[in-house]
């Protein structure tokens, strides 16, 4: 799951512009068959994002917006129940979850004179039997659930994944006998950063010293590790000495150039512990 | 001068001479020799710097190539790793134009030998103006119209030679011609050479100048911009320089020079990156094509005026007359490894024949004359060297020229290398760790506002952010510090606003300095900047470095000379560049308070902690901790101080004094205003009178390092400079008395402030000016008998740490290996197999290694108090482990050498063997017992330190953490403890049984052959048995003593007196166990025992014993006789180890005692006859022996023939002794009779 730079690159290439749908991400498996579908799916999910950030500005203009209301108008005015929405975000290569928000905030602009609040909104797109209109209800629901990139059921989905791998890092480090303080406690002591787990007493991975964990359930890139880096594990270096971050999905090799400084990363949790030996030999 | 004249001239003795250079008091000197020589007691004060001029002098045209040789110039320098910076060579060049040319000297050759360009006397415009100068300041100075004869070069004495008309021959044309001569010039051959510029300032016109109450701000340099060429053009404008008389001009000049050069060097040499490359890089292609002129010892010509010079030389040394004991060392080095000499033109030698004597003679003509020299200085300061490095050590020892100039000095430093263990090694400095956040100091409830909580927060990660950015790039060249980093920090800065923000960045600044520098190797490891030291390859891990070793060996590197100015290695630039950036005023406020406090704490921290051990063994262990702990505490201290000198100087940090006199009053008058940040002056004064100099002394001269020009005038920081001085003067080498300060104590201190003084800002004349002063000052150690100066704390690695510059001697000495012998290969053989062991090593060092990081590691995010407390336990139970091995382990190796060494004693019989030799193999044999030790010390370590730690800490600490504390504490404790016991353990046990074999054959008494066997106490004694004084004499358990009994028997007695047979019994019962219980027994009571007992059996067989009862019965029975016998014999035979006189029984005396008695009893003495053969307690000749003895006695009649028919009975029937004693019992009614009839 650790890949190098060129294989990362090769798999970001061909995700260049394909929608965030099963299909693709099932192609993608087919042509990547040694690569998991979760490092896959996280790498393809972080690709996809990346895109959307670049291209976000130009689909909310109040060009655009108008033409994707008028749009989704006339589709469902042919078939309401064909999938106008996600055909449109596929066609105008955006992501579907954030084309019904689009489309829904310019409806409810449209039937209600007070410009509708982003938690109305929210609420509306994580239940959407809530939106009045029952058509508009059917789309943005279709959008929700064929994006596998954006929308509250993918965020609930990060969430848990990022829970699991918690639970499941605090399973391994209780099974290996090794105390620490949880995010939790830490914050109630009043420490200004918190990894998620501070050992107590510290160990050594493959040489390097660990003084904190921290759980990544996501592929490590690029652009997302410089800015982990940036605002968590320096911070967490800065006043608790070297640490470990596991992304559970792998990595990019390459970025694993701090070991010496102080910040190791792993894509499991590590077999090789040396701890503090309690026998004095 | 004269007086270095009259002493060549051996008109004065050498010895008088010395005293009269350390001391002023001519009360002392009143010998007719001596009396000439207070005449010029004026004098006293300059001889020692024209001295050092003199040699430096002398020497130049040593090092300079000769004319035949121009191409080879440069090749000198490299000899001689000195520096050679831009900065020196401006100073030389400037110098070099104003001579004009004819005979070629090297200026770049040069520059080598004078620690400093400037020292030399600059910018003289000739020759003759140069004499001119430096006569008109002599002529002033000796105002009892003595004139240094040198001065007027060959003038006769006594003539006060005015230099103004020579300065007026030769001023201005020089001058304008500045321009016109090649950087590196040449020199005018002068009369005979002798004209060579001055390495010294000559202080006497400083002296003259204070007379006039001219302060030195006379000497005034132009602003640092200033080209060398504009310079005589600011002396011509200069308000003093018209007002001057003409040798204070050129003086003057000279200090501009030296002003300026060092300034430059001052600029300079902080900035890594820029004079570093300069020094290695061209060497190793030229070394190769040096080859050292042979330097033989035959050929040295004046043999005793340079013995005469060198004694001098050294006696100035050794009392501490010079500035820099290191650097003396050093031009002493220097004139040994000399490549070779501008060869003299003969008619130099021809002209100088005819005064042989004088100082107008070149003392060093030849190659050999200067290694001559150096060898014999060497040889005064050998004390001295024995206790550098053991590298530098080898280099001395293997250098050819030492070897085949003093054989014995070679043997005796090559005897100190192979003893010494001063291995100075520097670790690789560990990669920076942040200070971690504590709850109690970080959490948001030690912040004012959220705000400003969060605001640090983000602080932090800058602070660090800024941090590694500066690791990564500060060693690339085109980085700047200020353009990359300079914005940033002060934007940090600047959201700082509470007060309190800004004392907790401070908080986190100094922790992160003294973390990051305050490492031996944080600091060490890069000095001065530079990459790694040689020393530090040796422990890496590639081969591949081994070439680049070779490389650097070959080509030696240079830090900077002897004599560096202070500067900021490794990361320490960073601090100072991020102070500098910052450059807010609030933040260097905080600073300064927060180091001062700091400096106060860990100045006053009690060390060392542990009272002097009373033992050696386990004192000693303690006694390593303790020098560590010193170690960190001097290392810690200096870098708060050099910080705190640097911040809180760096307001008034020029690069020059003061153009003008009424400016720098001013200047003065408003600065002795300001209270010094840190009252060092106090601080200083407590040090020494505690005698703690050796902690106080180096973080105060590394404060004032960084002072700056107008520093030393102020009257505050003169008294303390005052007091270095004394200090300085009072630290003489060779003094060696009891609670005097330990010589690596000393060593480091003039090392510190030798290099103080020649620090650019303390003006050079402190030093010689306040030489009159200084012997009135005596050390007032009465306060604390045991102050930190008397105990060795200093080692060698940490005086190296300190003084790194003393390396200087090392790279000088291995040029020289590298320009003679490198290619041999001898230095690089001998490597070779260090790296390989160390890779050999390896994998062993790091799982060792990584245990080691991960205790560290725990601890770096604990409270700091849990690691003192586990540092404490460990270093408690470990030193205890030690004591408790001894109780146990080693008092029962000792017993069991006692008694081991009984059986051998007793083997061997009467002639015993060797101490040696016994000792020898019982140690064989118990030795290796000692390997318990390790167990048992574990298993004590392992008991003992977790109850302590957990007592120690506080409960709320976690299970986990506490459980770590405590094997940690197991470990560190077992660590502490079996290192001790694995080095010391045989050494222990040998020791004890040494002590226990030499206390028993002690014991033997007066006479060796009388060694019988004896035995140790019982394991199950509890030595409750009755002491034998008291058997002896004093026992008055029922009134019975054995001197009881026998002064009763002896009488006089009382009728009413006796003792009873029962009381007689619990005597003899008492005397066995007190004869079984070894405790309390020493070898002159078991003998007075065994005498007693013998006498007491006498008594008993003459039935001379006063028995209590019943009027009627005063004998004792027969029966109880016997009893009391039977339990003497066993005494005799079991109990007694020493000999039992027991020919005593058959004395006349004790015989005779029988012939009172009536009727005689024969019967009793008989059975005990036959008993002690029967017991092997006396041989059956022996006995007759005695009995044919007493026959020769004078008896009445008829107890001769009683005697006779006893001993015919005992020789009857040897072998029947059963029957017979039946007999004699049978015989008993009518004993008398019945022996008359058998």
């Amino acid at each position: 799951m650790i890949l190098t730079k060129a294989q990362y690159e090769e798999i970001a290439q061909c995700l260049v512009s394909v929608p965030p749908t099963r299909q693709s991400l099932r192609k993608l498996k087919q042509r990547f068959p040694s690569q998991s579908q979760a490092t896959l799916l996280s790498i393809f999910s972080q690709e996809y994002q990346k895109h959307i950030k670049r291209t976000h500005a130009k689909h909310h203009t109040p060009e655009a917006i108008e033409s994707y209301y008028q749009r989704y108008l006339n589709g469902v005015g042919k078939n309401g129940a064909a999938p106008v929405l996600l055909e449109l975000a596929n066609e105008v290569d955006y992501a579907p979850s954030l084309m019904a928000r689009i489309i829904l905030e310019r409806f409810l602009q449209g039937h209600e004179q007070t410009p509708p609040s982003k938690s109305v909104i929210n609420s509306m797109l994580r239940d959407p039997s809530q939106i009045p209109d029952g058509v508009l209800a059917n789309q943005v629901y279709q959008c929700i659930v064929n994006d596998c990139c954006y929308g509250p059921l993918v965020d609930c989905i990060k969430h848990a994944i990022g829970y699991e791998h918690e639970v499941l890092l605090r399973d391994l480090l209780l099974k290996k006998n090794l105390s620490f303080l949880d995010e939790d406690q830490l914050r109630a002591k009043g420490y200004d950063k918190t990894p998620d787990f501070i050992l107590q007493v510290p160990v050594a991975v493959e040489g390097h010293i660990i003084h904190w964990i921290e759980s990544k359930a996501s592929f490590g890139d690029e652009c997302s590790h410089h800015a982990y880096l940036h605002g968590q594990f320096w911070s967490y270096w800065n006043r608790f000495g070297p640490g470990l971050v596991i992304y559970w999905y792998g990595f990019i090799q390459e970025l694993d150039c701090n070991r010496e400084r102080g910040i190791l990363l792993k894509a499991s949790f590590p077999t090789d512990i040396v701890t503090l030996c309690h026998s004095t030999a | 001068a004269a007086v270095l004249e009259s002493l060549l001239r051996e008109e004065v003795p050498v010895a008088a001479a010395v005293r009269w250079i350390a001391r002023s008091t001519p009360s002392s000197e009143d010998s007719s020799e001596v009396a000439a020589l207070s005449a010029l007691r004026p004098l006293r004060k300059e001889f020692v710097p024209f001295l050092l001029n003199f040699l430096r002098e002398q020497s130049s045209r040593v090092l300079p190539q000769g004319p035949s040789t121009p191409a080879k110039t440069p090749v000198a320098s490299a000899a001689l790793p000195a520096r050679q910076g831009a900065p020196a060579r401006g100073g030389r060049g400037a110098r070099s134009q104003l001579f004009p040319a004819a005979e070629p000297l090297s200026a770049a050759a040069e520059a080598p030998l004078a620690r400093r360009a400037g020292r030399r006397r600059g910018p003289g415009p000739g020759p003759s103006r140069e004499r001119g100068g430096r006569g008109s300041g002599a002529a002033e100075e000796g105002a009892s119209g003595e004139s240094p004869p040198w001065a007027g070069g060959r003038k006769p004495k006594g003539s006060g030679s005015p230099g103004s008309p020579r300065l007026s021959l030769s001023d201005p044309p020089n001058l304008s011609n500045l321009e016109e001569f090649p950087p590196v010039g040449t020199v005018p051959p002068g009369s005979a050479g002798r004209t060579k510029p001055s390495r010294r300032i000559n202080p006497t016109p400083v002296s003259e100048e204070r007379s006039l109450s001219k302060p030195k701000t006379c000497f005034t340099s132009p602003p640092i911009s200033c080209v060398p060429s504009s310079q005589p053009s600011t002396l011509d404008t200069s308000p003093w320089g018209l007002g001057l008389p003409p040798g204070c001009r050129s003086l003057q000049e000279e200090r501009e020079m030296l002003r300026k050069a060092r300034t430059k060097q001052l600029q300079q040499s902080p900035t890594p990156a820029s004079p570093i490359p300069e020094s290695g890089s061209p060497v190793p292609s030229r070394t190769g094509n040096l080859t050292a002129e042979p330097a033989d010892p035959a050929r040295v010509s004046s043999r005793q005026r340079l013995e005469l010079v060198a004694l001098i030389y050294s006696s100035c040394i050794a009392e501490n007359l010079v500035p820099n004991l290191f650097l003396e060392l050093f031009f002493v080095l220097q004139l040994l490894t000399a490549r070779r000499m501008v060869a003299t033109k003969d008619s130099d030698l021809e002209s100088s024949q005819g005064a042989l004597d004088s100082l107008d003679t070149p003392l060093f003509r030849s190659i050999h004359d200067c290694v001559f020299f150096a060898v014999q200085v060497l040889e005064h300061q050998f004390q001295v060297l024995s206790y550098l490095d053991k590298g530098t050590l080898k280099l001395l020892a293997e250098n050819e020229r030492l070897l085949c100039f003093s054989p014995a000095l070679q043997g005796r430093l090559r005897a100190a290398y192979e003893g010494s263990v001063a291995k100075v090694s520097l670790v690789i400095p560990p990669s920076a760790q942040a200070v971690s956040f504590q709850p109690e100091t970080d959490n948001r409830a030690n912040f004012s506002s959220d705000r400003a909580f969060h605001t640090f927060k983000k602080q932090r990660d800058v602070f660090y952010e800024v941090l590694r950015e500066w690791e990564d790039h500060h060693e690339e060249p085109s980085w700047d510090f200020e353009k990359g980093l300079g914005s940033r920090i002060r934007a940090m800065m600047g959201q700082l606003s509470a007060a309190c923000s800004h004392s907790h960045f401070v908080r986190l600044f100094q922790k992160q300095l003294l973390q990051m520098c305050q490492s031996p190797g944080g600091a060490g490891g890069s000095v001065l900047g530079e990459a790694p030291d040689v020393l530090n390859m040796l422990g890496a891990d590639k081969l591949g470095r081994l070439r680049q070793l070779q490389e650097r060996l070959i080509a030696p590197q240079s830090s900077g000379g002897p004599c560096p100015p202070p500067t900021f290695p490794g990361c320490q630039g960073f601090f100072r560049d991020f102070i500098m950036s910052a450059s807010s005023f609030h933040f260097n406020q905080h600073l300064m308070d927060s180091l001062s406090l700091k400096i106060r704490e860990l100045n006053g921290l009690r060390l060392p902690q542990h009272e002097p051990g009373d033992e050696d063994g386990e004192s000693d262990m303690d006694w390593q901790g303790e020098r560590r702990q010193f170690a960190v505490v001097l290392l810690s201290l200096r870098l708060l101080a050099k910080f705190l000198g640097f911040v809180a100087f760096l307001p008034y940090r020029g690069h020059e004094p003061p153009p003008t006199r009424e400016l720098q009053d001013s200047i003065l008058a408003l600065r002795s205003q300001v209270p010094p940040v840190l009252d060092i002056r106090a601080l200083l004064q407590q040090g020494l009178w505690a005698r703690r100099a050796v902690l106080t002394v180096p973080w105060l001269v590394e404060f004032l390092s960084f002072a700056d020009h107008i520093v030393p005038l102020l009257d505050y920081y003169r008294s303390v400079f005052t007091l270095l001085l004394r200090l300085h003067r009072s630290l003489v080498l060779s003094k060696e008395n009891e609670g005097e300060m330990c010589f690596l104590n000393k060593l480091l201190l003039l090392a510190v402030l030798g290099w103080l003084f020649q620090i650019p800002t303390v003006p050079e004349d402190l030093f010689f000016l306040e030489d009159g002063q200084v012997d009135a000052f005596e050390v007032t150690t009465t306060a604390s008998e045991h102050g930190l100066d008397s105990v060795p704390v200093v080692d060698q690695q940490l005086l190296y740490t300190c003084c790194p510059y003393i390396g200087e001697l090392r790279k000088l000495l291995a040029s020289w290996v590298s320009g003679s012998s490198g290619r041999s290969g001898g230095f690089v053989r001998k490597i070779t197999p260090t790296t390989t062991s160390s890779l050999g090593a390896l994998p062993l060092q790091t799982s060792q290694g990584l245990q080691a990081q991960l205790a560290e590691a725990f601890f770096h995010n604990q409270p700091p108090s849990l690691r003192r407390t586990v540092e404490f336990v460990a270093e408690r139970i470990g030193s205890n482990c030690v004591k408790h091995i001894k109780a146990t382990l080693v008092a029962d190796l000792v017993h069991q050498a006692e008694s081991l060494l009984q059986e051998q004693l007793v083997a061997r019989g009467q002639e015993g063997g060797d101490p040696a030799q016994l000792l020898e193999s019982l140690c064989s044999q118990l030795c290796p017992h000692g390997a318990q030790a390790l167990t048992q010390g574990r298993e004590f370590c392992q008991r003992k330190s977790p109850t302590a730690v957990r007592a120690l800490l506080p409960e709320e600490t976690p299970a986990a953490v506490l459980s770590s504390a405590e094997n940690i504490a197991v470990g560190l404790a077992t660590e502490k403890a079996c290192s001790w016991l694995s080095a010391n353990i045989t050494a222990l046990i040998r020791r004890e049984v040494k002590a226990a074999v030499s206390r028993m054959l002690r014991a033997q008494g007066p006479e060796p052959t009388a060694r019988v066997e004896r035995r140790g106490c019982s394991r199950a004694c509890e030595h409750h048995a009755p002491l034998p004084s008291h058997l002896i004499s004093e026992i008055k358990f029922h009134h019975c003593s054995l001197q009881d009994v026998l002064s009763l028997a002896a009488g006089p007695r009382d009728p009413e007196e006796g003792v009873s047979p029962e009381h007689l019994e619990q005597l003899l019962n008492q005397m066995g166990q007190s004869l079984r219980c070894r405790q309390f027994l020493c070898p002159t009571a078991e003998q007075h025992l065994a005498k007693c007992s013998v006498e007491l059996a006498s008594l008993l067989v003459a039935d001379q014993i006063p028995i209590l009862g019943p009027p009627t019965q005063h004998r004792l029975e027969r029966g109880h006789a016997r009893r009391l016998l039977h339990m003497l014999l066993s005494l005799w035979k079991d109990d007694f180890q020493g000999p039992v006189p027991l020919q005593l029984l058959l004395s006349p005396r004790n015989v005779g005692l029988l012939a009172d008695t009536r009727p005689r009893e024969w019967d009793l003495l008989l059975f005990l006859l036959r008993e002690l053969v029967e017991k092997d307690l006396m041989g059956h000749l022996e006995i007759e022996a005695c009995l044919g003895r007493l026959n020769e006695a004078q008896w009445p009649g008829d107890f001769s023939e009683e005697l006779s028919t006893l001993f015919r009975l005992f020789l009857a029937e040897p072998h029947l002794l059963e029957p017979q004693l039946r007999a004699c019992e049978l015989m008993q009614p009518n004993r008398g009779t019945v022996l008359a009839q058998s």
